[in-house]
């Protein structure tokens, strides 16, 4: 072979420097991207976490309430049911105007009364029940003052606008300052915010309904999306022919990851409700609705795993002689679990998430009660944060956002869950 | 051909045909498997050995599109017969893969996984029993006896294949299938697994697919080659080896092709 005439690679300086810079400029494209993400997601997170905080904790204005006997036990019986349904509410605006007896026009003192929560009574009403003893004497009880008071507390409203221009007036900031200066004004762990339902007052508004909401349609989701997801994705994977009926329900099951989830909302109110006549507005239809369109996810992700199972293992059971149902069980599934969890968790997140199908089986109403079973009415996160999202009351938009934290919690705390499983069964080749 | 006396023949195939969809892969093989010997498949790639070994124990079944046509008989009784149960089968007849495949358990539960399933020991001490025996008697239990509770995946290469020989003895199948047990090992690891085989002919009937004429020549008694997806000859090892009766046995061992 004529030596002169071979092509030898091109070794120039040049050649190698150019090599160089393109591979730290990809490098940098990608650090670029990464960096990118992350101060999005950070801001995200700082923006809903900084405007959240505040709702964790409340206003809360100690009066020194006379517990009348006349009102409290107007007959003389002191049994619990008249202890707990006595007028407290009306005790607390008797101290109110105990403490400012300068109010006397009509007008003033409903300006002066809506200092305080009209769920002020509740706090006073527990300590009479803790401690039936006090009645008849009077005590400094913490009551919770009114969302705009909260408002006011927290330097949400501000006090240099014109009085036309804020929902508070300059004689209800005067006794907001003349309560603080004598130390009748303290900010508290608003406890109510996690343990109680939906509510039209801002301060007496809780997470806990759309929580449970959540709670109680994610079970139902998972009982029913797991177990036929992944069956389905076994038996078609493992078991079912290969043959045009297999191919089409396979495209088909594609193509239902793809459907928009509204249209899984729309199917269960027809069928659902309309055929089988469900419960509206409750978690169990809620997560079968959920369940349908988390489906083809779970499926998906389950043939993947089981696919990236090594043939070489199937091979070793059955050259031993284990049955069909052995290779799968005792082999293929534990070692495709990691895989099938991280499409559960996918597919959960979503569903979690997820609104739209939810309002189309009633899950928006407005639900006072927490939910103690999968069949009573509720709401969910993403719903309940839509609803304080358009409530007009400037108490709403730190409800909003704590909504939002209590549904990032959840879907951590979910993950987790799903992380810990992969662990579990995540095996050393 | 020598034919070899059928009571002596643990196997037998005859006009044994594979098609994978519409390609054929086997042609009309007639093959018999003596009982305790080792019988070589020796071929160049693509010849169809490792199919025709894998039709032995039904392996096949679990390729898509492959149909296997003739007939392949066990003690005489039928393998291809619908109402076989092919989980029995693949209990009788063991397999050892090309590349060593441990589960990826312990070295205990890779060993005790075949008895298990096949209800082959009452007690924990029977089990213990069976493990340490097919332990032993794939010459891995000095090694490895310290260390049963650790993973399979983590001994090395040839230690693994010998592992899946225990695996494979531990539901004392009648016949074992080894589809090139050593082309991923090393020589010292290959002379132990030779040397394994050598050991077990004594108890099992034993079918060797290789592509190395010189192990063939080492561990097997009996010689097949197939060329083209046919068998073109099979006989004693020696007489293969030394005076084979037809032109491309002879050109594929003196390394003309293949």
């Amino acid at each position: 072979m004529d030596h002169a005439r071979l092509k030898r690679p091109d070794l120039s300086e040049a050649r190698i420097r150019g090599r160089y810079a393109a591979e730290r400029r990809f490098r940098f494209y990608g650090q670029f991207a990464v960096g990118l993400a992350i101060a999005m997601l950070g801001v995200l997170l700082f923006s809903v976490c900084s405007k959240g905080y505040s709702a964790f904790y409340r206003a809360e204005i100690a009066l020194d309430i006379m517990l009348d006997p006349a009102v409290i036990t107007p007959d003389g019986k002191s049994d619990a049911d008249t202890l707990a349904s006595a007028d407290y509410q009306g005790l607390v605006k008797e101290a109110l105007k105990a403490q400012f007896p300068e109010v006397t026009s009509r007008g003033d003192r409903k300006n002066l009364f809506n200092l305080v929560s009209n769920g002020a009574g509740n706090s006073v009403r527990q300590a009479v029940l803790a401690d039936p003893g006090l009645i008849g004497s009077t005590q400094r009880i913490w009551v919770v003052a009114a969302d705009d008071m909260d408002m006011l507390a927290k330097g949400f409203i501000k006090r240099d606008l014109p009085e036309s221009e804020r929902v508070v007036s300059d004689t209800q900031i005067g006794w907001y300052d003349k309560l603080d200066a004598a130390g009748q004004l303290r900010t508290a762990f608003n406890a109510v915010f996690l343990s109680a339902g939906d509510s039209r007052e801002p301060e007496q508004a809780g997470i806990l309904g759309a929580l449970m909401g959540s709670i109680f349609t994610m079970l139902v989701t998972v009982l029913l999306a797991l177990p036929l997801g992944v069956m389905s994705a076994i038996y078609l994977e493992e078991f079912a022919p290969k043959n045009r009926v297999t191919e089409i329900i396979e495209v088909n099951i594609n193509n239902l990851a793809a459907v928009p989830s509204i249209v899984f909302g729309l199917l269960g109110l027809a069928v659902l409700l309309g055929v089988f006549g469900l419960p509206r507005s409750a978690p169990l239809v809620g997560g079968m609705v959920l369940a349908l369109m988390t489906l083809p996810t779970i499926i998906i992700a389950t043939r993947a795993a089981l696919k990236a199972v090594p043939p070489s293992i199937r091979e070793a059971a059955y050259g031993i002689g284990a049955s069909p149902l052995q290779v799968v069980s005792h082999h293929v599934l534990p070692l495709a679990t990691p895989g099938i969890m991280t499409g559960a968790i996918i597919g959960l997140a979503r569903a979690l998430g997820e609104s739209a199908p939810l309002l189309m089986i009633g899950m928006v109403a407005f639900i006072v009660d927490v939910p103690h079973w999968p069949t009573d009415p509720a709401t969910v996160l993403p719903v309940q944060i839509y609803l304080w999202a358009d409530s007009p009351e400037r108490a709403f938009i730190e409800k909003t956002s704590a909504g939002i934290m209590v549904l990032l919690a959840f879907l951590i705390s979910m993950n987790a869950i799903a992380i810990f499983v992969r662990r579990k069964f995540e095996r050393r080749w | 051909m020598n034919a070899i006396s059928p009571t002596l023949a643990k196997m037998h195939g005859r006009k044994v045909t594979v098609h994978y969809g519409s390609k054929q892969a086997l042609f009309d093989v007639d093959l018999d498997v003596p009982e305790r010997m080792v019988t070589a498949l020796i071929g160049p790639s693509g010849c169809g050995k490792s199919t025709f070994l894998r039709c032995l124990n039904r392996m096949n079944d679990v390729i898509d599109g492959c149909k296997v046509g003739g007939e392949i008989t066990l003690d005489g009784q039928d393998i291809y017969d619908p109402k076989l149960d092919v989980v029995m089968l693949r209990a009788r007849i063991g397999m050892v893969f090309q590349k060593p495949n441990p589960f990826p358990k312990s070295i205990y539960d890779n060993v005790a996984y075949g008895p298990r399933i096949h209800g082959m020991a009452g007690t924990k001490g029977e089990l213990d029993e069976i493990v340490r025996g097919s332990l032993e008697k794939a010459g891995l239990w000095k090694e490895v006896k310290e260390r049963l509770d650790q993973p399979g995946t983590g001994l090395s290469g040839g230690q693994q294949q010998r592992l899946c020989i225990a695996r494979a003895i531990a539901v004392s199948p009648e016949v074992i299938l080894m589809d090139e047990p050593c082309s991923a090992l090393d020589p010292i690891a290959t002379a132990k697994i030779e040397e394994l085989i050598d050991e077990l002919r004594e108890n099992f009937t034993i079918v060797i697919v290789t592509h190395s004429m010189q192990q063939a020549a080492r561990v097997s008694q009996k010689t097949a080659f197939f060329h083209l997806g046919q068998l073109i000859e099979w006989g004693d090892t020696e007489q293969i080896f030394t005076s084979p009766k037809d032109e491309r046995t002879q050109g594929y061992i003196t390394g003309r092709f293949g």
